[in-house]
């Protein structure tokens, strides 16, 4: 027991056949890496996934893996964790998979805190089905379906995700080798439903949608990296500081030239509104918030259906008695 | 006859004295008046007397429609006797109506000469007047060819609640038990059982159990000491039963019994996955009732997720189940090809109702057949199964789930409304005779490959997610044969499609050959059905048999695949007449599959056939032959 595994404890025998450059090899490599130093035993984790890009994952990962239909791998998991609670069950998807034929199920999954892995691998536009804009495409994004622009609005997943009653709400990007396996990490030990929303380059339909967030240079400009406990602050020097306004939910920069680190909020995973407000940072010189926006754990859908409805097998004794339950009669 | 004063029926030379083999009463009222408890009383009552019995509850999608109208009428109707019951029975010989809306809507089936019971007192103009009725029906001739009786049973349920210290409310509410004790006063019934259900089932109103009481007993001295009604239609006939132990069971009650027997033999937990719908929600109420014994439930937040939960359930190692009806059902369809593409056991539940689209929810119809035969993007087969009766359904339930475990495949399901709801007796089976339908999962890595296969059933193996050393990874694109890996080969596809073709036409091995249900081998004619039409076509055709004609039933369990020597045994009669409820489904199945002429008996009303319609289709096609030949 207890044998150290490495990522290729992770890796199958299949080619991965994502195109050249594209932002899943890195989470692949995070996730194999991670898997790795988590521990458990690959024929204990299952991977679920529907249809896209994102949803190759379970070929290159392994472990028990089902790849289903678009949009249901939420559901398709729920089921797995019905037959069997001990599985670690893991589910990728893509931003039109997750947030658009499958945002039912995924608001669903993370309201019932069901005990999953949720990866949400968002590159903000359709890459299978050749470069249609998604549901978090930005306005005015031009593609085969929208040649004159986009005009809906995007979804913001991280803020569905809160307003869906979710307990654990995360977002790194996929090159960030520093700080996507802490998250997953993270991710992968809280009970109850975890969505980790992974900015994901599409070097075909949407090169540097996320630019900015990929190297780690540019990153500290533009994002900031919360920690629970820690100062909110960013940029290479941690010289830029964010605050916590709450008369009206929203994040606002320090004073110029003042102390960061002194002026700046603290990160408080279990605070919701400040949850909401990282999640929102929009506009001007607001990073986009990495890092675990959100965790404030309460019993997973498992537990507490097995605390009402504790499962046991039907003995031959107890189907008798359920067949002559209510009124019986002999017939001589 | 006409209308006469209470307790005053003047039946001399009216009617046949003599025992009915059976009796057909049927309780019409508002929504809210509880006909249905009062059927379901009344029902458990003539089991317990030893009559065979079918019910039919007949009630309308408004959960309380406006008060005295006619389409918040709610009916039971019940038909009781022996020495065999086959359906709940063509025409009325009691109606026992609440309101005008009930008689006006109910009437035209009551038999002439027939009983009607009215509670006077709800003969008001506004309910006259919301009934559509502009002249009562008391005071015309509208009741003229049956035999009234008129009782102001509001009024005297009252009078005999009032000493319990109930509220006008609960008294109202209780007026159902007055007409429940006189009807058992009428049939010679014992009041113990329901005094007992009574007790029970209220036991924390207290209040509510009493005033029930007092009407129950109150209905019963009123028909005793006016002595009305008992000789009216007579006793009917005790049934011929086979020696056992007896329960009444509903369709929906048997196949959840079906299910947890399913877990049971099985020795793996099933996973029941569920959206409310109408007429399949109890289902769901039934198997969440057992509180995770032997079987979870999920109710999903749509039918697609209750689908793919229950196909997740499966690959997770236990028995996947998902249940609805018809646009339900509709939604399923992709994720039911994912589930015959990856090969994993499913048994899926179709609780028929009238459609297309919303259509009538609450009224029975056999229109998804082809959906359930053919209802899916690409090549994928899967077996669909049809219980007969209520009762059947237990038999039904563990079979699918046998099929679905041995094969590794989806199974359908096809019951309908009047088949989930109705009830009747049934032997309950010793459980030390049920099947073991335990799967062999696999655990052995040597040589393992997902996609290799049973030599006999052509099944895959079925793996547990948790099993060390064999991950593998399933999907919807088309795999390799044995590997499982992805394939776009060519001719892989074929040998797939074939193979998913095969395995279940293979399944037609382990089904005993059909047979006929009732009558000749060879004849005449051969009335064909599947479902719930059985009881009528039954019927239908052993009282042409009593007439001396060459007819016989033949009734389908198994549609995919049909069950073995069907195509010889149809050959054998002059003509297959098939009855659906739908506009030729299953006729044009046997048509194409055996290329015989085959013809139709429809009916799309909602309503289950009237053994009067099926003998009428049966001679007609005598006469057509006759007629040709002379």
């Amino acid at each position: 027991m207890n044998q150290v595994l490495t990522a290729k404890d992770f890796t199958t025998d299949q080619e991965v056949r994502w195109c050249p450059g594209c932002g899943d090899y890195a989470i692949l490599k995070s996730v194999r890496a991670t898997l790795a130093k988590i521990g458990r035993p690959p024929h204990e984790v299952v991977f679920v996934s529907g249809i896209g890009c994102a949803a190759r994952f379970p070929y290159y990962v392994d472990s028990y893996g089902f790849h289903t239909i678009h949009g249901r791998a939420p559901a398709v998991a729920t089921g797995v964790k019905l037959a069997n609670p001990n599985l670690d069950v893991w589910v990728v998807g893509g931003d039109g998979d997750f947030l658009s034929i499958g945002g039912n199920h995924l608001l669903h999954a993370l309201r019932r805190n069901m005990d999953l892995n949720l990866l949400l691998l968002n590159n903000a536009i359709y890459g299978l089905t050749k470069g249609q804009y998604s549901p978090t495409s930005s306005v005015g994004t031009r593609s085969p379906s929208t040649p004159g622009g986009s005009v809906d609005r995007p979804v913001n997943a991280a803020l569905m995700a809160l307003g869906a009653g979710a307990r654990f709400v995360a977002r790194s990007a996929d090159t960030l080798l520093d700080h996507l396996p802490e998250v997953l990490t993270r991710a992968q030990a809280h009970k109850g439903a975890s969505l980790v929303e992974i900015f994901q380059n599409c070097i075909v339909y949407n090169d540097a949608v996320w630019a900015g967030m990929a190297t780690k240079a540019e990153s500290f400009e533009k994002t900031v990296r919360v920690a629970h406990g820690e100062p909110l602050v960013f940029g290479k020097e941690r010289d830029k500081g964010l605050v916590f306004d709450s008369r009206n939910g929203r994040m606002e920069l320090t004073e110029a030239g003042g102390d960061a680190e002194k002026l700046a909020s603290i990160h408080d995973e279990t605070n919701w509104a400040l949850a909401c407000a990282l999640s929102t940072m929009e506009g001007g010189d607001l990073p986009t918030a990495l890092g675990v926006l959100y965790c404030d754990p309460v019993n997973d859908y498992g537990s507490d259906q097995e605390a009402r409805n504790h499962f046991t097998t039907l003995s031959r004794d107890e189907l008798s008695a359920l067949l002559h339950d209510g009124g019986t009669w002999e017939v001589e | 006859m006409g209308s006469q004063a209470a307790a005053a029926i003047d039946d001399q030379g009216s009617h046949d004295q003599a025992a009915p083999e059976r009796v057909v009463v049927r309780f019409a009222g508002d929504s809210g008046d509880g006909v249905q408890v009062l059927g379901a009383e009344f029902a458990k009552s003539a089991a317990l007397s030893g009559h065979d019995l079918i019910t039919f509850p007949d009630f309308p999608a408004e959960i309380r429609a406006p008060v005295g109208t006619t389409f918040g009428v709610s009916a039971f109707q019940i038909q009781f006797g022996g020495p065999k019951v086959l359906t709940p029975g063509d025409a009325v010989d009691v109606l026992i109506s609440f309101n005008p809306a009930a008689l006006k809507t109910n009437l035209a089936d009551l038999r002439d000469g027939g009983l009607v019971i009215l509670d006077e007192g709800a003969f008001t103009k506004r309910n006259l007047a919301k009934a559509g009725y502009e002249v009562s029906p008391l005071e015309d001739d509208t009741l003229a060819t049956y035999q009234v009786l008129k009782i102001d049973i509001a009024r005297r349920c009252g009078e005999a609640v009032a000493d319990t210290g109930a509220s006008k409310k609960v008294a109202d509410r209780a007026k159902n038990f007055w007409a429940l004790g006189l009807t058992f006063w009428m049939f010679g019934r014992k009041r113990a059982e329901t005094q007992k259900w009574i007790t029970e089932k209220f036991a924390r109103i207290p209040e509510v159990a009493a005033a029930n009481l007092a009407a129950l007993n109150a209905g019963h001295a009123f028909g005793e000491t006016m002595e009305i009604g008992r000789d009216v239609v007579g006793q009917p006939l005790e049934a011929s039963f086979a020696p056992g132990t007896y329960r009444s069971i509903t369709g929906i009650d048997a196949m959840a019994k079906g299910l947890a027997a399913a877990a049971c033999c099985a020795g793996i937990k099933v996973a029941y996955c569920s959206y409310p719908i109408t007429p399949a929600s109890g289902l769901l109420h039934a198997l969440a009732a057992l509180r995770s014994k032997g079987i979870v439930t999920f109710q999903a937040e749509d039918e697609i997720a209750a689908a793919t939960a229950a196909i997740g359930a499966s690959y997770g190692g236990a028995l996947g189940v998902t249940g609805s009806s018809g646009p339900g059902i509709a939604l399923k369809s992709e994720a039911l090809s994912l589930a015959v593409s990856t090969e994993l056991p499913l048994v899926v539940v179709n609780v028929q109702r009238a459609g297309p689209s919303t259509g009538m929810p609450t009224k029975a119809e056999q229109a998804d057949l082809s959906m359930a035969l053919y209802g899916r993007h690409g090549e994928a087969p899967i077996a669909v199964l049809a219980p007969a009766t209520p009762a059947e359904c237990f038999q039904t339930m563990l079979d699918a789930a046998a099929i679905a475990i041995r094969y590794m495949t989806p199974v359908m399901v096809l019951a309908d409304g009047y088949i989930a709801n109705a009830a009747e007796p049934w032997r309950i089976p010793d459980v030390a005779d049920l099947p073991d339908i335990a799967p062999d999962f696999r655990v052995d890595p040597e040589n393992f490959q997902p996609f290799t296969r049973d030599e006999k059933t052509l099944a895959r193996p079925w793996v547990r997610p948790g099993t060390p050393e064999l991950q593998h990874r399933i999907g919807g694109i088309e795999k390799a044969d044995g590997s499982g890996h992805i394939s776009y080969d060519p001719d892989n596809h074929q040998t797939m499609t074939d193979l998913r073709t095969e395995k279940i036409a293979r399944i037609a091995e382990m089904l005993p050959p059909i047979k006929v249900e009732r009558g000749v081998e060879r004849g005449r004619v051969a009335i064909v059905g599947w479902g719930s039409t059985y009881g009528a076509l039954n019927a239908a055709v052993k009282e042409l048999l009593d007439e001396g004609l060459e007819v016989a039933h033949i009734h389908l369990r198994h549609i995919s695949p049909l069950a073995p020597g069907l195509e010889d045994l149809l050959r054998g009669f002059d003509h297959v007449l098939v009855a659906e409820m739908n506009s030729g489904q299953l006729c044009r199945l046997l048509r194409s599959e055996f290329l015989i002429p085959a013809e139709g008996v429809n009916q799309m009303t909602g309503k289950p056939f009237k053994v009067a319609t099926v003998k009428a289709a049966i001679r007609a096609a005598i006469n057509k032959t006759e007629g040709g030949a002379s």
